[in-house]
């Protein structure tokens, strides 16, 4: 079974500053603007090779979502940042309006996404931000696993012409994916070859469900894990193909049950290949105060947990 | 003829335009739309801004346009359509089933013209902004207007959008509100006293003007003018336009009842008769 190494653990965002400030270098168009949270969003390497082009907006979200929509109107490819609650809900009417309605060409940089910003609690989290940006048409949303696979999204929706929500997290999470990794929007990539059950994970839990099956196989069970950076557009070949094989399915994300990968993943299989699924996910509830660890734990997202509800999905085959 | 009598022309038949678009389909704002017919007869016809027809999204080296109050599309699509962005006759299939002239503008159906959707209001400065920035970017001189309704002042993302601009000089900036005083419900002063304008956009670090008459197409037109004589200046303009609601169309005027109603036959006739044909009905 093939070993997944973690080179040292790293945030997400950090993988987004990184990328950010490759961009900066790279391409002259790109443009950043933020809400008074450099520092979260690690955006001060790109502001200080580029301070031109880089539009502090002050505490407000709504006003830098029109801006981004208007600087795409001149050519400009806005990369806008805040944390995921305020880079969604806050200001989902300007999203829909400015910028998916209109067909602008501006990323969306949600950083401190789920459960896993921690101790500042609910009103910081957001448990419902790929429900909200999955519905928007032609919205192309995207969850990275880790600091390499951020930092290659990144540069990846820059040649992406239409507006994306880039997801991503603030703790310190395992470092495992090929730092010289191609990011194909869209595209599954498949970690496990197995036969018994297919675990399809996002963001932070593609690591745990890397965990989850290499307990699993000690116990003869043999999955077939897909880590699905980009829920919309969906992979939908990949997942009809596993399931096909496995006959059942596990889906793991740090996000409510309702309206995140996992609804995304039933649909796909209720109108192709209907088959016994578990979701992964928080049930409808709001986050609270507590360690990233402490919270993936109470809410069940983790290892452990992907492994209860794989060995509950098996029982419904 | 001189010229403002043929922009005063070029307005009348916009009139026309408004009211027969909202009477076909027995839907949309005429009222908004009439006390602004001066304003966008002056923009696009009355050479305050340089612009393409043939219309490109990203609007470098031009003036660019927006709408933020997008309710008044009726206005904005005959004017258009009359500049030669888009045919005239397509204003027949304004709110129609499969038309680019949807009831409030969008880019989604292409139609020449429209950079941003409108209709949720108050977005309109930011967007206009951040085109205003993107323009200092390109190195582009060209400037950047927006039209924004005196009732949408009331949405707060106007006011993180004016901080913004004062706070960082973007000078190739001029945002006209169109102060008609009304709104759906009633007056601005029943519905939300909003105080003194001046001096909320003064306050703000603005450089602020007013048009007296926002119907008289000569003071529309010197008006405008002098805005963009202070561009450039490291502040933004804003132009403060007195207009009346339902303008050129008696029963219409001073009154907040025609601000999404369409006229019956008989009130068509009527009111067509107040503007008579002068460039031909499409």
């Amino acid at each position: 079974m093939k070993t997944y190494i973690d080179t040292g653990k790293k945030d997400t965002r950090s993988g987004f500053g990184a990328g950010l400030t490759e961009l900066g270098r790279t391409n002259p168009n790109v443009v950043a603007l933020c809400a008074d949270l450099v520092g979260s969003l690690k955006m001060q390497d790109f502001i200080d090779e580029n301070p031109e082009r880089f539009f502090q907006t002050g505490i407000a979200e709504a006003n830098m979502m029109g801006m981004a929509a208007g600087l795409t109107i001149g050519g400009k490819i806005p990369f806008a940042g805040t944390f995921a609650n305020f880079a969604t809900g806050r200001v989902y009417d300007q999203i829909r309006q400015s910028i998916a309605y209109s067909g602008k060409n501006v990323k969306i940089c949600a950083s401190h996404s789920g459960v896993t910003l921690g101790e500042d609690g609910a009103t910081h989290q957001i448990l419902e931000d790929i429900g909200l940006m999955k519905m928007l048409p032609g919205m192309t949303v995207i969850n990275t696993c880790d600091f390499n696979q951020t930092k290659a999204a990144t540069l990846a929706i820059a040649e992406h012409d239409g507006p994306v929500y880039l997801r991503f997290g603030r703790p310190k999470v395992a470092n495992f994916t090929a730092e010289d990794q191609k990011f194909e929007i869209g595209k599954a990539v498949q970690l496990y070859e197995g036969k018994d059950v297919t675990i399809i994970a996002t963001g932070h839990l593609v690591w745990e469900a890397i965990q989850a099956a290499q307990k699993l196989s000690e116990k003869g069970i043999s999955a077939d894990v897909i880590n699905i950076h980009t829920i919309k557009p969906l992979d939908e070949k990949a997942i009809i193909k596993s399931v096909k094989k496995t006959g059942c399915v596990v889906t793991a994300e740090e996000h409510n049950f309702l309206g995140g990968l996992g609804e995304s993943v039933a649909r796909t299989l209720a109108e192709n290949n209907p088959a016994p699924q578990e979701f992964v996910a928080t049930q409808d509830t709001f986050g609270e105060s507590g360690t990233p660890e402490q919270l993936m734990d109470k809410y069940g997202l983790n290892a452990a947990a992907i492994i209860k509800a794989t060995e509950k999905v098996l029982k419904r085959k | 003829m001189s010229k403002i009598k043929e922009l005063e022309d070029f307005a009348t038949q916009v009139r026309r335009d408004i009211l027969r678009q909202v009477h076909k389909v027995n839907s949309g704002h005429p009222g908004g739309s009439l006390g602004c017919t001066e304003f966008f007869t002056a923009l696009y016809q009355g050479g305050i801004m340089e612009h393409k027809p043939e219309f490109n999204m990203d609007g470098k080296e031009e003036d660019i346009f927006f709408l933020s109050n997008g309710h008044i599309s009726p206005v904005f699509y005959s004017v258009l359509g009359r500049s030669g962005y888009f045919p005239v006759d397509e204003l027949n299939t304004f709110r129609l089933i499969n038309s680019r002239l949807q009831g409030h503008p969008t880019t989604h159906e292409g139609l020449p013209g429209i950079r941003v959707a409108s209709g949720s209001l108050g977005q309109g400065m930011s967007v206009a902004l951040g085109a205003a920035q993107a323009k200092k970017l390109n190195k582009d001189n060209h400037l950047v207007f927006a039209l924004l309704g005196d009732g949408e002042l009331q949405e707060g993302q106007n006011w993180e959008a004016i901080m913004y601009a004062a706070g960082n000089k973007v000078d190739n900036l001029i945002a006209t509100v169109d102060l008609n005083g009304q709104q759906i419900d009633g007056s601005t002063e029943t519905v939300l006293p909003m105080g003194n304008m001046k001096a909320k956009f003064e306050a703000f670090g603005w450089d602020v003007m007013e048009i007296d008459d926002g119907n008289d197409m000569q003071q529309v037109i010197d008006g405008l003018t002098e805005a963009k004589s202070r561009t450039g200046k490291g502040k933004p303009v804003c132009v403060l336009m007195t207009t009346v609601m339902g303008n050129g169309v008696d029963f219409m005027m001073h009154t907040h009842a025609w601000h999404g109603k369409a006229p019956n036959d008989e009130q068509l006739e009527t009111a067509l008769a107040q503007n008579p044909e002068t460039l031909g009905d499409y």
